[in-house]
């Protein structure tokens, strides 16, 4: 164990230095202006939430390289000692290979579902009767809140950029991302802001309470668990911000040669799409956040009515961002349905050339249409109207793609394997929370229903029956490329049978409580609605079950499950091209693409051909089983 | 199977439109609203159908069936008919239904014809309760009268001027199917005609801290008659002058567990109350003296009880109670405690 070299000792100290540093400061600061009392908890504790995870960083050694070639210092010569793995333990250190990155990320995303899942449990058991049954007000309302935070800002988010950090240099022939030691860091701010949120609860006055959103005054004038929300953000959303700039670079400057835009699979048209909406927007919720930090820290004023503060102002900054963030939490799931529809339907991607341009038209459209969260907030009365026509106008090209998939599927040969019946699910269940995305376009109709179940049936017809069916979908389809071993189909159709049932069980029924009157994030509700909330309470046990399922299936087959070959579904896309897992640098000769990604019944056709020098190979392949054989 | 499609999408119409989705309908604008969202319901299943129909339809007649592992769908890149047909359908569709729900929106938000039928009632949310206030024409009074009960008459229509005291709230009665966020430091209104007699709930449908679920009151429709009688009857002092120690206490129960809300936080075995946001009074209450008891419902803040946060009981009893409901609540509470 050595303090010099990075590594977690070295991160543990540097986290200690970093809190010395936050009490020298507060209280250096507090004693120059001679306020009292010198020593001042909360604001030890909010210095202290942002200095940490720095000292973590830069102890664990992300910043090494960084700090070397800054100060002039000769930095060590590229050996790629931090390449690939080897052994599990290569994925707790700092390890700049892509495809070790993506299943950090994978990994680590899944287990954070694990934890949201959980609190969801803990949520229903208490509405499953009226009353207060299990825990108390404020407990709930952390409950509901970090689960929200967590499934959004540490599962759906990062876990696309988990898959498409390891797939998408593989689809476009490159053999790497544009910036691993970025790519590195991105990674590791995941866990940080994950445990900082779930830290919260031992926060003095309990966790964050006030949802997801986050709404000042409330937020502003909350007990200080509030603040592990407004920092945790910050690295959550620096996270995804440094990731989607790495995704840009990549797909514009690494693609194969041959690789022009029209030739890309559609995961990555999705990710480049993604990541522009991820750059252009998460610094608003950033900007959002810091007027709370500072509010609440240093006294600014932003939302103080009596002060002059703009309570509205929130939100529009809020929404700004957490619109778009529907679509960085979808966009990236479209991807993955196309990849598996064309392979499972063994037919090219109908309207190829369309779906790509739909997916620019979401990007921009999204843009314009943040204030349909705000029909009831008491902003000027004009500006619905237009945002109810554009937001309305987004299922146009989100339609397109719908029928485009569907006539994928005629005429196909339909592979009904787990990949398979995850994106049929989701076809089917995306179309309604699309639908009833519509419907609360709709100005009178959102008025009677905003802040109601029907907006949580909504958002989980989206997130659930959408986001989390194409990430299932795509877990099962990369799983052979990822971990070089085949899952269990049998264990797979289960889960998709009992998630699919439990899904619509649990949140059908909400859009009916939802119209009939009950408001959403409440504790406890009127007599009328017990029966429909027990109903609702059951099954979503069979919806937690059933990720149980998912878990074995995953775990048992990635440690005993048969050796997967190289191209197990018959893919074109270049990732299949290679070995499962991939060789450490992806292509041990670069490809080049002489078609489009998806000429399935085309007599001869071929995306992608090896040819032309070797490059440097290496034996070892990357993303090996954590376990020996 | 275009057959099977129309049967399915009838049967569907025909389904959605029979659950009961909305409560009791009680105001005009309510019935607007619900036959938007029939019609948003014709428009719209017959869409869900016709992928549910593509999907199943194509898992039946195309799945793999022995023997064709290794064949593949004919390569059909794209039609530009049917792509123009599913761009262009969907987009009318949507303009028209945004058009449509602009003429209701403009419906239920319109202004009565003549401004002196209409009655302009504030509504005030703090932490965790509503006050309602009548100007001092309609409650007939030398000033407003503020109330934790909401009390319509039938078929007048009622402006709201909704407004809050520390965070955001929103103030709506499903029944009536509009609601608005009352936001710290603006004035938000809406307008609804009740056209239905009957007790409705009031619902804060903002997040606002920990008495969120409890932030509820009711709404009498009754008839203008009525109203007018229960606008004199607030104007008398809620407790006969002179009333004897039983009488008093009779009407301080009436206090706890109905107008002012206390039972939705607190447990209290004599009124029946089990609200569990503050302390458990059965317990808390023992031996306290009357002095201390009023302090503790006018000024909750000056001594927080152990346990329990500040910020939560409402401060503003003061205000919305009489004094005579007040003396009623403190000699009650000292009664059913003991
Ligand atoms: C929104 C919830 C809420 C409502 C409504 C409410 N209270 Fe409270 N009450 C609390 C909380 C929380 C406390 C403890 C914190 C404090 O002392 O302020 C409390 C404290 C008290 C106490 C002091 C208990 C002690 O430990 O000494 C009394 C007495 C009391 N309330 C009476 C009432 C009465 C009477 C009403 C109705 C007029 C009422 N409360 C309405 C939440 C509420
Ligand atoms: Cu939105
Ligand atoms: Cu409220």
């Amino acid at each position: 164990m050595s303090l010099r070299a990075p590594g977690f000792p070295r991160a543990g100290l540097g986290i200690l230095l970093a809190v010395a540093l936050a009490y020298g400061l507060v209280i250096g600061v507090r004693a120059l202006y001679g306020w009292d009392p010198v020593l001042d908890g909360d604001a030890v504790l909010q210095v202290a939430l942002i200095a940490a995870p720095f000292g973590f960083f830069i102890g664990f050694g992300l910043f090494d390289y960084w700090f070397r070639w800054a100060s002039g210092a000769p930095t060590v010569p590229e050996e790629h000692s931090s390449h690939g793995a080897r052994s599990w333990k290569d994925y707790f250190r700092v390890n700049t290979d892509h495809k070790v990155i993506g299943i950090q990320y994978v990994v680590t995303s899944f287990f954070f579902l694990l934890v949201g899942g959980m609190f969801a449990m803990l949520v229903r058991a208490e509405l499953a009767q009226p009353g207060m049954q299990f825990v108390n007000p404020n407990a709930y309302n952390g409950l509901f809140s970090v689960h929200a935070s967590i499934l959004i800002f540490l599962f759906i988010i990062p876990v696309f950029a988990g898959f498409a950090n390891y797939v998408l240099p593989l689809m476009i022939g490159a053999p790497d991302m544009a910036f691993p030691r970025l790519n590195a860091l991105s990674y590791w701010m995941l866990p940080v802001a994950g445990i900082m949120m779930l830290a919260s609860f031992l926060a003095p006055g309990g966790s964050f309470s006030t949802g997801w959103t986050a709404y000042a005054p409330l937020s502003t004038e909350a007990p200080i668990g509030q603040v592990f929300f407004t920092i945790g953000v910050q690295f959550a959303g620096a996270s995804s911000i440094a990731t989607a700039l790495n995704f840009l670079v990549t797909i514009i400057t690494m693609r194969a040669p041959g690789m022009s835009f029209f030739r890309m699979p559609l995961l990555v048209w999705a990710n480049f799409s993604t990541s522009l909406l991820v750059v252009i927007a998460t610094p608003f919720i950033a900007a959002s956040q810091f007027f709370v930090l500072l509010e609440r820290a240093l006294g600014f004023n932003f939302f103080e009515v009596t002060r002059g503060g703009d309570v509205l102002m929130y939100q529009h900054v809020f929404w700004f961002y957490s619109h778009p963030a529907v679509y960085i939490m979808m966009l990236p799931g479209f991807g993955i349905i196309s990849e598996i529809l064309a392979v499972k339907s063994r037919k090219p991607i109908f309207g190829y050339r369309m779906m790509a341009f739909s997916l620019l038209a979401i990007v921009v459209l999204g843009f314009t249409v943040w204030a349909h969260h705000m029909f009831v907030s008491g902003m000027q009365e004009w500006i619905r109207v237009p945002m109810m026509i554009t937001t309305a106008v987004i299922a146009v090209p989100t339609g397109i793609k719908i029928f485009s998939w569907l006539a994928t599927l005629w005429k196909g040969v339909l592979h009904l394997d787990t990949p398979m019946l995850f994106a049929l699910g989701f076809v089917t269940m995306f179309t309604l929370g699309g639908i009833s995305g519509v419907m609360l376009a709709m100005i009178p109709f959102t008025i009677h229903v905003s802040d109601t179940y029907f907006i949580v049936a909504h958002i989980h017809y989206v997130l659930f029956g959408g986001s989390l069916f194409t990430i299932f979908a795509g877990a099962y389809y990369w799983f052979p490329k990822m971990t070089g071993r085949m899952y269990d189909e049998r264990l797979g159709k289960l889960h998709f049978w009992t998630t699919f049932v439990g899904f619509n069980l649990t949140f059908a029924p909400m859009h009916l409580i939802g119209i009939e009157g009950m408001p959403r994030r409440v504790a406890d509700y009127a007599q009328e609605f017990a029966g429909w909330n027990l109903f609702i309470s059951i099954a979503s046990f069979v919806v937690g079950l059933s990720t149980l399922v998912f878990v074995y299936n995953m775990v048992v087959s990635w440690r005993a499950g048969i050796r997967a070959p190289a191209n197990p579904w018959k893919a074109l896309t270049l990732e299949w091209q290679v070995s499962s897992p991939p060789p450490i640098f992806n292509f041990d000769t670069i490809p080049t693409v002489v078609g489009g990604p998806y000429e399935y019944g085309v007599p001869g056709a071929v995306h992608g051909v090896f040819k032309g020098a070797e490059v440097k190979t290496t034996a070892t392949p990357a993303g090996a089983a954590p376990v020996g054989d | 199977m275009v057959v099977g499609g129309v049967v399915a999408s009838a049967v569907g119409i025909a389904l959605a439109l029979a659950i009961d989705w909305f409560p009791t309908l009680a105001s005009t604008q309510a019935g607007k609203v619900h036959t938007l969202y029939d019609v948003l319901l014709i428009a719209s299943v017959p869409i869900f159908v016709l992928v549910l129909t593509v999907v199943i339809g194509a898992v039946i007649q195309f799945r793999m069936r022995p023997g064709q592992e290794d064949q593949d769908g004919p390569p059909i890149h794209g039609n530009t008919l049917l792509e123009v047909v599913w761009t262009a359908v969907p987009a009318l569709l949507i303009l028209g239904l945004c058009a449509y729900s602009y003429v209701v929106l403009r419906d239920i938000e319109e202004a009565p014809a003549s401004e002196r039928q209409e009655m302009t009632i504030g509504v005030t949310g703090q932490q965790f309760a509503w006050t309602f206030t009548y100007p001092k024409e309609i409650a007939g009074g030398e000033k407003p009268l503020s109330t934790t009960e909401l009390v319509l008459p039938v078929d007048r229509p009622v402006k709201f001027d909704i407004q809050a005291k520390d965070v955001i709230h929103d103030f709506w009665v499903p029944e009536f199917s509009v609601k608005l966020d009352a936001v710290p430091g603006i004035t938000t209104s809406y307008r609804i005609t009740p056209d239905r007699r009957g007790t409705y709930p009031v619902v804060c449908a903002e997040l606002c801290g920990l008495g969120h679920s409890v932030m509820r009151s009711r709404v009498r429709v009754v008839t203008p008659d009525e109203f007018d009688a229960w606008l004199q009857e607030q104007s008398q002092p809620a407790v006969p002058e002179g009333a004897d120690e039983s009488q008093l206490a009779a009407a301080g129960k009436q206090v706890f567990a109905g107008s002012a809300g206390c039972g939705a936080c607190h447990t209290l075995a004599d009124a029946g109350t089990n609200g569990q946001i503050g302390p458990d009074l059965d317990e808390v209450l023992k031996g306290v003296s009357e002095d201390k008891i009023r302090t503790d419902i006018v000024d909750p803040e000056a001594e927080i009880a152990e346990g329990y946060g500040a910020g939560v009981m409402p401060t503003n009893f003061e205000q919305t109670l009489s004094a005579s409901e007040l003396d009623a609540l403190v000699a009650y509470l000292k009664e059913a405690t003991q």
